[in-house]
């Protein structure tokens, strides 16, 4: 939209690099993304490319520790990675906040809910313990855990893993942030518990007018929470767009395999999956070129050497400048028409549009 | 003697006319009737279970350690699994998937009903006994990281059940090994290393070589691609459909991915704390669901292609999580989370009704989503009323025994008739 | 709570019982005749034998045992003979309840023995445990939040030399060097409270204290360091940090919290251990204590001072367990008692 307003946040040229006795793990490379007040943004990508790593970055978690972290993390037009370890801590948990994966891990199993959510507005702000116990009741209410006055004087493991789950929305959304990371929150749960807490987190982004990450390897949540998606590759992005552009009009091969890979719940099943082949790179040594190169079924389709030895650069393909894509193909528009889609959606390659399948 | 049966459950459907909506009631009950079971036409079960139990006790802590309760991890679950397909095991953590694949690999003992593997029963098997059938049925486990001995080279993880059961000379191992190996998918020059330098699909694969080795009849998977990656589940999914193929390998393929059980089985059980509350092939299951709980299921699985084409399907929210196995639910286990649960439910469990030709539905109100019966379908075959109170004018069907099979007739919903094969 | 107290107070009592009985069956099986080493070399079978039934050894062992068990309840006289006690009371010895049996080398019952050494042991565990707790525990969490610096690699190299050295060695160090060549402590004789008043105490309890601590200490250090390094990689000290806590709530109150639970349950129990008396470092100086006490017993085969220690030192640790299970209820709320 080109919108003159500059975004909350905005990631540019971010490394992070971790020096072990193997040699440095390059586990974040050059990211660059932007985010909206009160926009989603979906990451997606396997296990091992760099989606937590940089989530920690933009929090600050790496500071004290070996990494090595370059590039720019703006957040409402301060420079994360200028400021001291000190400013870096207020704004942790008040403009910026996390959840984690494994809400049970994630809290400390000896103090109370209550407590542990009190404690996230007491640090922030300049309240009695009983105005900050009253605040997480209220916290507790609103993430829907019944009898709030109740369950805050209980322990992690009284709660539910919903419950858990809920919980650490609630502190993470407890001193109103811009932003919320939410890191595979619903991984750990049942689907009809995702779906739960799934509606929660946009019920609440929607009141809070929060800009969330939401980080996944589920391309389905992401389908259902992100306005934006980012795929990462190897601890890059390679395609980056607006989230119906990318699950219909995917650019690169990478977004093809995952969309590919996964079955769902109304395509043919005579159909066979089609997997990416080969196995996700090392971050020690990642291969020159692209760094998809190696699994990639259509690298013969890009002129020359240029997949082996060149990185491509992230930029608009043919699809406008929003979405962006880090691949060599000069067509691949034309390739997921007619070779992609007709293997993972006959219907929607025959145009038609998916229905249910009722009929037997 | 089947006969018998049918005259009897006619007999309660005939009490049960005094009600209104008592003709539903009346066919359900004669279809329940029909007890014998008819297996899948063309294909025999290679394996039956019936009616199988698991409690767990749960112990105080302390040097006396009493048992101060029961986790019925699997309380009566009956079905069966033809010759080289697969049944599809799903559910929420919790509901006994893993315990039932346990009981069938006899990790565990049961306790009580029945496992037939090729007729024999197996359930209260000796060990000794049991060591001819662990060549018959194999395991293939969720982590590929914590069920392989680090310490052993896939060789002789791979070759040990040729070498426990002497099923070959010691120079025959190694070839087999290679073989195994080039099966699924890994150099076989690899046999001599260790899982750790394996990646998290590789070793998924070293597990499936090793319970391929005996060339066994059942494979039970248990969550075999949880732990994996998007794009590494769907290469183990293609082998395992190869190996079917191949080799006639029958699956108990236990997840609680509902789309690639879906792909993978044409038969799905759908478990809820401990019991199966709807079990049938797959389009009666995921284009015809009849309980609200495989309803709810199916609706909160976040679908890239519904949600990029903006064609979602209303979701199903359900409140709160899944009770505890130690004190379940009074009557239909579901009924604290049930969209649509009555007085009915809580009084009483939902036998497990037959409602299509491989279509089987344990609810009081079985129905398409939005359809449910506004009286309950099951009361004539209970002999009680519409809110579960005893009924004295019924008299309860005497035959709800859950067999693992289907009946070649069953109480048609949509028709109100009795169907026939 | 108090119930489950109570189930595992009788559990420990019927723990002691069976204890005290293979205690019992252990000696009576030794090959060593009792009766013909109290009555001395010079010994005719008559005296003998009227020393055996003195004692009441020639009874069978489940007897001895119960005269034992009663004598603890109710007390009992040696010898336990009714002419005796009319003839010549004066030769009687009453061991009042609870009495824990007569040491005949030691000319008094168990009891007062214990009574007289515990004390000394009590106070040298007491002292030791007050410095090394105090040190290991500060040092483990110093060397743990310098991790990798030049401080926590010195702190687990002096550690592991403290560890590897013998207790006997130190102790002998501090006493012919510290105390004896250099002067710079007392010679350490025991002195109680009431002798030497609560300075005097101390002073009397340092070098043997220090002694016992080192080896302690040095366990404690590398335990408390490993517990806390751990903690700091828990997912739940991520989130603390991740609301925007200070580093010190981050590691007062999340990290060390948790990694404290373990150390407390091994304080606990190297305590009770230690009450039973330290057997080296009383040696070594001389102190007074049950650990020497055992020692002495034990050549000269005075088998009831030997089974009374025996019996009190699992008494001790029974009710250690007892204690750390309810410390760690406290401390842990995912622990339930019952
Ligand atoms: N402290 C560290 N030292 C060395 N390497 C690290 C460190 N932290 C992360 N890495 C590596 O960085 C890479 C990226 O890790 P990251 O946790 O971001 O992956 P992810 O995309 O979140 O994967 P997952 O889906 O498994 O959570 C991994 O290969 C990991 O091993
Ligand atoms: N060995 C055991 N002892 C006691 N309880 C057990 C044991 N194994 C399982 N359970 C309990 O039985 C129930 C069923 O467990 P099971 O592992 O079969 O569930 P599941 O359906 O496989 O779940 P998941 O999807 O989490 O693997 C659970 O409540 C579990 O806690
Ligand atoms: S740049 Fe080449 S190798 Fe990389 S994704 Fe595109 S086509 Fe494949
Ligand atoms: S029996 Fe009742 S509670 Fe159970 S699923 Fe059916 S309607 Fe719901
Ligand atoms: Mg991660
Ligand atoms: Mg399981």
């Amino acid at each position: 939209m080109g919108s003159a307003a500059a975004p909350l946040l905005s990631v540019r040229e971010l490394e992070v690099h971790f020096p072990t006795s193997d040699g440095l793990v390059k586990a974040v490379n050059g990211l660059t993304f932007d985010l909206e007040a009160g926009k989603t943004l979906g990451i997606v990508g396997e296990s091992g490319s760099g989606k937590s790593v940089s989530s920690m970055a933009i929090m600050g978690l790496h500071r004290g520790t070996n990494a090595k972290i370059s590039g720019e993390i703006v957040l409402d037009g301060v420079n994360l990675l200028d400021i001291s370890a000190e400013e870096m801590r207020k704004k942790r948990g008040r403009e910026v906040s996390m959840i984690f994966q494994d809400p049970l891990s994630a809290m400390h199993p000896y103090y109370t809910v209550g407590n542990q959510i009190a404690e996230a507005y007491r640090v922030h702000n300049d309240v009695s313990k009983k105005v900050a116990k009253q605040r997480a009741v209220e916290m507790l209410e609103r993430v829907g855990i019944p009898n709030p006055d109740k369950r805050v004087n209980d322990y992690p493991h009284q709660f539910s893993g919903g419950m858990r789950q809920r919980a650490m929305i609630a502190m993470g959304l407890i001193n109103d942030p811009n932003l919320l990371i939410a890191d595979e929150p619903t991984t750990a749960l049942d689907v009809t518990v995702q779906a739960q807490i799934l509606d929660l987190l946009q019920d609440l982004q929607r009141e809070f007018n929060s800009a969330v990450i939401i980080i996944t390897h589920d391309l389905g949540v992401v389908a259902e929470m992100a306005d934006d998606v980012l795929v990462m590759y190897a601890g890059r992005a390679v395609e980056h767009g607006p989230c119906k552009e990318i699950l219909t009009h995917p650019e690169m091969p990478y977004t093809w395999g995952l969309l590919s890979s996964v079955p769902d719940l109304t395509g043919d099943t005579e159909a066979r999956l089609i997997p990416i082949p080969g196995n996700p790179p090392s971050l020690l040594n990642p291969p020159p070129g692209c760094p998809f190169h190696p699994r990639c079924a259509h690298r013969d389709k890009v002129p020359g050497d240029l997949c082996r030895t060149e990185l491509p650069l992230l930029v608009p393909g043919q699809r406008g400048e929003t979405h962006t894509k880090r691949c060599h193909l000069p067509n691949p528009d034309a390739i997921y028409a007619t070779e992609v889609l007709p293997e993972i959606a006959p219907d929607l390659a025959a145009g038609a549009a998916p229905t249910r399948a009722e009929e037997l | 003697m089947k006969d018998e049966m049918s005259d009897e459950s006619a007999n309660a459907g005939m009490v049960g006319m005094a009600h209104e909506m008592a003709d539903d009631r009346a066919l359900a009950a004669r279809a329940a009737g029909h007890g014998a079971a008819v297996a899948m036409p063309g294909a025999k079960p290679i394996l039956e279970v019936d009616r199988l139990r698991m409690y767990f006790p749960v112990k105080s802590p302390g040097l006396f350690r009493r048992t101060v309760g029961q986790v019925q991890a699997v309380d009566g679950v009956s079905f069966q699994v033809a010759e080289a397909t697969s049944l599809g095991l799903v559910g929420e953590s919790g509901c006994g998937k893993s315990t039932t694949g346990r009981l069938i690999t006899r990790l565990y003992k049961p306790t009580g009903g029945a496992i037939r593997f090729e007729g024999q029963d197996i359930a209260d098997a000796k060990p000794a006994e049991l060591k001819p059938l662990r060549r018959e049925i194999q395991m293939i486990f969720q982590d590929p990281y914590t069920s392989l001995n680090p310490r052993q080279t896939v060789g002789s993880i791979v070759g040990a059940p040729l070498a426990i059961h002497k099923v070959l000379p010691k120079d025959k191992i190694l070839p087999r090994v290679q073989e195994l190996l080039e099966i699924v998918g890994l150099n076989p020059e690899h046999y001599n290393r260790y899982p750790h330098e394996f990646s998290g699909g590789q070793r998924q694969r070293i597990g499936i070589a090793r319970a391929l080795t005996l060339q066994p009849k059942l494979l039970v998977a248990d969550e075999p691609v949880s732990a994996l990656d998007v794009s590494i589940q769907a290469q183990v999914i293609n082998l395992l459909q190869d190996i079917q193929n191949e080799f006639g390998v029958a699956f108990l393929f236990i997840a609680h991915d509902l789309a690639i059980v879906r792909h993978f089985c044409p038969e799905i059980a759908v478990m809820y704390l401990g019991k199966i509350v709807e079990i049938g092939d797959r389009d009666s299951i995921y284009s015809n669901a009849h309980h609200p709980y495989t309803q709810a299921l199916l609706s909160a699985v976040p679908d890239v292609k519904q949600a990029a084409s903006g064609s979602r399907i209303e979701r199903i929210r359900l409140q709160g999580d899944v009770p505890s196995p130690i004190e379940p639910p009074s009557g239909c286990r579901f009924r604290t989370r049930c969209p649509i649960a009555q007085e009915i439910c809580a009084r009483h469990e939902p036998p497990l009704l037959q409602i299509g030709k491989r279509h089987k539905v344990a609810c009081h109100f079985p129905g398409r989503l939005g359809q449910a019966p506004r009286e309950p379908l099951t009361a004539g075959l209970l002999g009680v009323d519409s809110e579960g109170r005893p009924d004295p004018g019924a008299s309860p069907s005497t035959d709800l025994v859950e067999q693992p099979g289907y009946a070649d007739t069953w109480f048609d919903l949509d028709n109100k008739s009795i169907g026939r094969a | 709570m108090l119930a489950y107290v109570i189930r595992r107070a009788v559990a420990g009592v019927i723990m002691l019982i069976v204890m005290s009985i293979v205690t019992f069956a252990l000696f009576f099986a030794s090959p060593i005749d009792q009766a013909s080493f109290i009555c001395g070399k010079n010994c005719s079978p008559a005296q003998k034998q009227q020393t055996a039934a003195a004692m009441g050894y020639d009874d069978s062992f489940i007897n001895q045992w119960w005269d034992f068990a009663e004598g603890v309840v109710k007390g009992r006289d040696y010898p336990d003979d009714p002419k005796l006690r009319e003839t010549a009371p004066e030769t009687i010895v009453h061991c009042e309840a609870p009495c824990m049996g007569y040491s005949r080398e030691r000319g008094d019952t168990v009891t007062n023995l214990i009574k007289d050494t515990f004390p000394v042991s009590f106070s040298l565990a007491v002292a030791a445990f007050i410095l090394w707790i105090a040190g290991g525990v500060l040092l483990g969490v110093t060397a743990a939040l310098k991790k990798g610096s030049i401080i926590d690699r010195g702190l687990v190299g002096l550690s592991l030399i403290a560890y590897a050295f013998p207790t006997f060695f130190v102790g002998l160090i501090l006493y012919k060097f510290v105390a004896i060549k250099w002067g710079l402590a007392d010679i350490p004789r025991y002195t109680s409270i009431a002798d030497g008043g609560v300075g005097g105490w101390l002073s009397s309890l340092a070098l043997p204290a220090i002694t016992l601590a080192v080896f302690f200490m040095a366990g404690y250090v590398r335990m408390t360091r490993s517990y806390v390094i751990e903690s700091f990689q828990e997912d739940y000290v991520r989130t603390a940090r991740s609301k925007g806590l200070p580093e010190r709530t981050v590691t007062f109150k999340h990290a060390l919290r948790a990694a404290l639970t373990p150390i407390v349950t091994m304080a606990g129990l190297d305590f009770a251990g230690l009450m039973g008396g330290a057997i080296i470092t009383e040696s070594v100086f001389n102190y007074p204590g049950m650990g020497k006490l055992a020692v002495r017993a034990s050549q000269d085969f005075d088998l009831p001072t030997t089974v009374g220690l025996v019996i009190l030192l699992a008494a001790f640790v029974i009710a250690a367990n007892i204690i750390v299970d309810l410390l760690y209820a406290v401390i842990d709320p995912r622990v339930r008692l019952g």
